[in-house]
């Protein structure tokens, strides 16, 4: 009971973090050179391990596919089923996660590290905001580079399995390619792209809010960091869930 | 002030910082019951007590980074506790505050750090934002360290790079927490002669909370102390001495003596000069 107290002020604080974020991103001036430093570090720092569990994923679940249905000889199947799978769930999802693991854990130890050295105190003391200074850029980019490296990751999970596919069903490159162009419409794609777009928001809030209400020194920032991990993971899984029907009652209507 | 540490402000005065009522606790732990307080322009105020009392949640109440339970405090004639916006903003332009770890950003230079707050309040241009860092930087003793970073720092040029950064938009009220606390004896001098420098060549308020009693008598005009959840003694050095009140006796005593008034005046010289 007292556990569902505390999660639940937890989800008012992330909350109303939001509202004052929002606030903020439409305050002129815009601080540009933040959010760009943001979206370098946080986005691009974060390519090479998108590029790389894509990879893997994508060959993996080639290889699972193509043994898994030879027996009904559905192998030459597995283009779809791979593709598939890697846009609409595995490309945002696990993308998010390892992001979201590397870069959340990263604005929590800052902020929750500024925060317990009293330089958030002192942004607010000096005239600034903190959540304008520290959050609203972090969370800009993530909204704008998850989406982006998932777009990288459902490329790079596609010829994963690609690789696989040829090697284990026989097939060739063009074959495959072919298979995921027919099987993919639009809507696929943007079904996982715009489930991204939920995840980048959450990693950014939760690993600033993480960092904001870090106490008790180097400790706490320690405790906080894997706390934010915790939640990022959790999260995203969760509401991948709750998202996918979101998406598919969307695509239904239109 | 430096000659005379016992004047008494004048009664008539208004004050320009006053707690009325304010209470404040943090979930279960209850900090101040009830607290009053009232500042005078131009006076160093020291404010003393035990570790741990939450003499510092003061002072962030007065720049609006905690926000009281009730009460009421005002600075210049306003409510601070409802203050919002660009008015919350105007007033920490003239009340800074040196935190107790210098709290500097240390993923900026030096001059980014003292130029932060001449840019957030938009402190004429660039050029005579530079020419204000490499002023303040003189006043604090440490001119050219323009584009060093705080880890290559020490503990006592942090606090005076703190304070750089604290007066760089000429506040008219300064708060320090802790300012001597974990310094070597050479800057713990530093800092207090800069504290009172401050005072006497820019008029500057300043409310210093501390509990090094040395500290304390030599740079204070008037002395808080905060006993039992309130200001349980607010009065000049020498009533404080004559004050029957046995819990403030052993704080005082707590300090190893009075430094004199010479050595009082020689601080503001070579506090910046060393």
């Amino acid at each position: 009971m007292n556990r569902a107290l505390l999660l639940l002020g937890h989800v008012g604080g992330v909350a109303s973090l939001t509202g004052r974020t929002f606030k903020e991103t439409f305050r002129s001036p815009f601080e540009t050179k933040l959010l760009v430093d943001q979206i370098d570090s946080s986005g691009i720092g974060s390519w090479s391990i998108a590029v790389l569990t894509a990879l893997f994923t994508g060959a993996v679940m080639a290889m699972q596919f193509a043994i898994g249905l030879e027996p009904y000889g559905a192998s030459l199947y597995t283009g779809k089923l791979v593709s598939l799978g890697i846009v609409k769930e595995l490309g945002p999802t696990l993308t998010a996660v390892l992001v979201g693991g590397r870069v959340g854990a990263g604005y929590t130890a800052t902020i929750g590290s500024m925060n317990v050295t009293e330089q958030v105190d002192a942004i607010a003391a000096l005239g600034a905001d903190p959540v304008r200074k520290l959050v609203v850029p972090r969370v800009l980019a993530c909204i704008i580079a998850l989406p982006l490296l998932t777009i990288l990751a459902d490329v790079v999970g596609c010829f994963g399995g690609m690789l696989i596919t040829m090697d284990e069903v026989g097939v060739t490159w063009r074959f495959f390619v072919d298979q995921v162009i027919d099987t993919l419409s639009v809507g696929d794609i943007l079904h996982g792209l715009g489930k991204s777009v939920f995840f980048g928001y959450f990693i950014a809030i939760i690993g600033c809010y993480v960092g904001l209400n870090t106490r008790g020194g180097t400790e706490g920032v320690g405790r906080s960091t894997t706390t934010t991990v915790v939640a990022i993971s959790i999260t995203v899984l969760v509401s991948n869930f709750f998202l996918t029907q979101l998406f598919f009652a969307l695509a239904s209507h239109t | 002030m430096s000659t005379d540490t016992s004047t008494p402000v004048q009664a008539q005065e208004e004050p320009i910082i006053s707690f009325r009522g304010v209470d404040k606790a943090f979930g279960e732990k209850v900090i101040y019951r009830n607290l009053d307080l009232d500042i005078y322009r131009g006076e160093v105020l020291t404010v003393i007590g035990g570790s741990g009392m939450g003499k510092s949640v003061m002072l962030k109440m007065l720049i609006g980074l905690l926000q009281s339970d009730s009460g009421s405090i005002q600075a210049f004639g306003e409510e601070v506790t409802t203050m919002k916006g660009q008015k919350l903003l105007g007033m920490r332009r003239r009340v800074a505050m040196l935190f107790q770890g210098a709290a500097l950003f240390d993923s900026m230079s030096v001059a980014e750090n003292i130029k932060y707050p001449l840019v957030e309040h938009g402190w004429g241009t660039p050029a005579e934002q530079d020419d204000r860092v490499a002023e303040v930087l003189e006043m604090v003793g440490m001119p050219g360290i323009e584009d060093l970073r705080p880890s290559e720092l020490s503990g006592g040029m942090k606090k005076r790079v703190g304070l750089a950064r604290s007066i760089a938009v000429k506040p008219e009220v300064i708060l320090y927490d802790e300012p001597t606390t974990g310094l070597d004896p050479l800057n713990v001098r530093r800092i207090n002669g800069l504290i009172l420098r401050l005072q006497e060549q820019l008029g500057v308020t300043s409310v210093v909370v501390t509990h090094d009693m040395d500290s304390c008598f030599t740079v204070t005009d008037r002395l808080a102390f905060l006993h039992d959840l309130k200001m349980g003694f607010v009065g000049s050095i020498e009533q404080a001495k004559a004050a029957d009140f046995p819990a403030l006796q052993e704080f005082l005593q707590g300090g190893r003596g009075v430094l004199g008034d010479e050595e009082i005046a020689g601080l503001a010289e070579d506090g910046v000069n060393q």
